[in-house]
């Protein structure tokens, strides 16, 4: 009899086996989480659109946010965050993966936003600890002090070589999202910068 | 390195977010079918090298993703002014010279 196979899903730094590594040197200057599975929603429509406004409140209880680089919490730990004037990436919990794009797109129906599902297209990356700052000056030109870069500020700038959006989530961590291709390349990054400080993964 | 204000961001980034897109403020012309070779020739290959100012095209690649224009100074590199597309520059060579 064959053997069904479950279909199994694999966050982009599967390979590196982090949970593995979680716990191993607590003492690390630099705290690195993977968010595993988070859903990630690009929305795109005019941010002066009445309709589409409504259609976001109801769905999120957030509008989309109008000031450059700035992002507004939701229901449920989501948030959405401003790329462009006219194009925002909703991000919210792995548990809601399924029930965010249902929910957006009925909210949505007869205005101008759209969305699409890009969940499985980038890497979050959550970093924290004593080092955040360092480590972030080494991989950005972006100015990461607080008086630059408050809590809830989101921006794309470049990342290593690559490029990342960056948001403050609070005053000690950083989201940083990475195209799941630069996911390696942002991993082996983040472990030679933070080298000098200590490196800790969390689980 | 420059420092560049993107009209969309709302602020200064460094130049290494950005790639320069060419001279603005060209327009294509009408009818093109219309026009000479050289004619048609100018419009496509041939650019200013201005000593002084210069109106540029700039995209913000690592940020909003979008093209907008910028007023500089070739010589200094100084950068008058940020504007988004479509906008009239607020500073050109005309005015440089009254003041």
């Amino acid at each position: 009899m064959t053997q069904l196979t479950l279909p199994r899903a694999e966050s982009p730094l599967h390979h590196a086996d982090l949970p593995a590594l979680a716990g191993q040197d607590q003492k690390g200057g630099l705290i690195l989480r993977e968010e595993r599975f988070s859903a990630l929603v690009i929305l795109r429509g005019p941010d002066d659109d009445p309709g589409m406004r409504a259609g976001v409140e109801g769905a999120l209880g957030a509008a989309p946010p109008t000031e450059p680089c700035s992002s507004v919490l939701g229901d449920d730990g989501t948030r959405l965050l401003r790329i462009t004037p006219d194009e925002w990436l909703v991000f919210g919990p792995g548990t809601q993966r399924q029930d965010l794009m249902s929910r957006l797109r009925s909210a949505l129906q007869g205005t101008p936003g759209r969305v699409v599902d890009v969940s499985s297209g980038y890497a979050c990356l959550h970093l924290s600890g004593e080092a955040l700052a360092d480590v972030l000056k080494k991989s950005t030109s972006y100015d990461v002090h607080m008086r630059n870069f408050p809590p809830g500020k989101v921006v794309g700038t470049t990342f290593g070589k690559g490029q990342a959006y960056m948001l403050r989530t609070d005053a000690d961590s950083v989201l940083v999202i990475v195209r799941r291709s630069f996911a390696d390349y942002t991993w082996l990054w983040l472990q030679a910068a933070a080298e000098e400080y200590g490196l800790s993964i969390a689980g | 390195m420059l420092n560049i204000y993107c009209p969309h961001c709302g602020e200064h980034r460094s130049e290494e977010e950005f790639h320069y897109a060419g001279e603005a403020h060209i327009p294509r012309p009408e009818n093109p079918a219309e026009l000479s070779d050289e004619a048609w020739g100018d419009y496509l290959f041939f650019r200013r090298n201005p000593r002084g100012l210069h109106h540029e095209q700039w995209y913000h690649a690592t940020g909003c993703r979008r093209f907008f224009n910028v007023a500089r100074d070739t010589v200094t590199y100084e950068i008058h002014e940020s504007y988004p597309m479509g906008a009239r520059p607020s500073v050109s060579r005309d005015s440089e010279e009254a003041a």
